[in-house]
């Protein structure tokens, strides 16, 4: 397809990160537009009037806003790598998932850093039981997605994302005990170049944690 | 594209379908109203949610909420997660999402802004007073302006006949004017919003849509008991 892709993300966030993921396991040849959330520019103002919010995505003009929107859109449309698979119920429990991880699972993390004494343990157990159901999904399975990386596993990089935070502020949410399955899918996807290539870049990582710490609302989505 | 041709039509015969629901819950109204328009035949479970049923549980074990579709033996929640289910399960008109992917974007998009925003305002709207609940009703109110603009000079939000985000936006035709009612406020009305109240009037035409009506005396009870056990539990 002679298509003409432009994205518009941020490097901070993870909802843009997974988008460019996507965008990178289809090898789709995108421009990338970083903005500056404090300083937004009129293009991105201009494609996601709604939300004025990264990240977005416009494919021949057409601008597709919403992480998880845009991710299936360009399951859609470029056919090569599927990120869903075939089958409407498996596609259901992928979905329903993906929803799991970005309506429970990051609220709650986003709550971590705004909590402290008996709140903070209180909320890490909701994580932990929030982890489970994720460590469940995984039994059985090299990916979410079966044999290979799919939709679900390119949301569940928030796990990854988390492992990389507790291992520079020594805070692990996430421990190797109780979660053995995430770990080898974490160990398993950060293996992958394009995965790597989708991560805070480790100079900029004790910034990131400092960003995350003083904004827990993304501004992104 | 080669996806549309991956969900096979299903015979109606040779499917057990059910759904825990619940009669004043829009999200659970919804996944009923997709299937009256499929012509799914389905057998419905009302759930009591202050004393969920065992089986509830057993087929939503993470968020133990209705809706759940539960399809031979197979259970999916989340009512948006179960409309794309049935659309991609049945492939009989009507059709709910588009075969364009633009289309589909869009459509998942305002789906989307109605769960996250909307419906998420209006629940701060119903369980805030004073000034917090001021501030719910004119950010609902622009957030209900921008779906208004959205369905402006179109008798169904997907354009030629009823689908996603019309069933999605199904809470604007018997649930949210009831609300409103059942909280003495008056944020929604036909001079504010014409193109809503006339697409509210396309959707009445629809004998499913009726089929899908949340008793208004029954539904303003259940609000005021609501709401007033809200009140004194957070005394």
């Amino acid at each position: 397809m002679g298509e003409e892709v432009t994205f518009h993300g941020m490097w901070a966030s993870p909802f843009s990160r997974r988008v460019e993921l996507a965008l990178k396991l289809k090898a789709i040849p995108y421009q990338y537009i970083e903005e500056d959330l404090s300083n937004k520019t009129p293009s991105l103002l201009r494609y996601n009037p709604v939300h004025k919010k990264v990240p977005v995505l416009v494919h021949n003009d057409k601008p597709v806003a919403e992480s998880m929107v845009i991710i299936e859109y360009m399951d859609e449309t470029w056919e090569n790598n599927p990120f869903l698979p075939r089958d409407p119920y498996e596609r259901a429990m992928a979905r329903f998932y993906a929803k799991f991880i970005d309506d429970k699972l990051l609220p709650t993390l986003a709550k971590l850093g705004q909590t402290a004494g008996k709140e903070k343990e209180e909320t890490i157990e909701e994580i932990h039981e929030q982890l489970k159901v994720l460590e469940d999904e995984l039994k059985g399975k090299q990916f979410f997605g079966g044999q290979r990386i799919g939709y679900l596993d390119i949301v569940a990089m928030i796990l990854v994302w988390l492992h990389l935070a507790g291992s520079i502020t020594g805070q692990k949410v996430l421990s190797t005990e109780k979660f053995p399955l995430i770990y080898e899918w974490i160990e398993r996807v950060m293996k992958m170049e394009v995965v790597n290539e989708c991560l805070i870049p480790e100079e900029k990582r004790q910034d990131w944690i400092q960003l995350a710490q003083r904004a827990p609302k993304s501004a992104s989505n | 594209m080669k996806w549309r041709t991956i969900f096979s039509s299903k015979t109606m015969g040779d499917d057990e379908v059910k759904v825990f629901g619940m009669w004043a819950s829009p999200y659970s109204r919804r996944v009923e109203l997709a299937l009256k328009l499929k012509g799914i035949p389905y057998e419905y479970i009302e759930e009591d949610l202050s004393n969920k049923s065992a089986l509830l549980i057993k087929h939503n074990p993470v968020h133990q909420k209705i809706p759940v579709l539960v399809h031979n033996g197979k259970s999916i929640p989340e009512s948006l997660v179960i409309l794309e289910y049935i659309d991609e399960t049945w492939r009989n008109n009507p059709i709910l999402l588009s075969q364009d992917p633009y289309d589909r974007a869009m459509a998942r998009f305002w789906a989307k802004f109605i769960d996250e925003k909307i419906l998420s305002t209006t629940r701060k709207v119903s369980f805030t007073t004073g000034k917090e609940q001021e501030h719910a009703i004119e950010e609902v109110t622009e957030q209900l302006k921008l779906l208004e603009n959205e369905v402006k000079g179109k008798a169904y939000f997907g354009g030629e006949g009823i689908g996603y985000v019309d069933i999605v936006a199904n809470f604007l035709v018997f649930w949210f004017g009831n609300l409103q009612e059942a909280l003495g406020i008056n944020i929604f009305s036909q001079h504010k919003f014409p193109f809503i109240f006339e697409w509210i009037q396309n959707q009445l035409k629809i004998d499913m849509v009726d089929e899908c009506r949340i008793p208004k005396d029954k539904h303003l009870t259940y609000i005021q008991t609501k709401l007033a056990a809200f009140k004194s539990a957070s005394k």
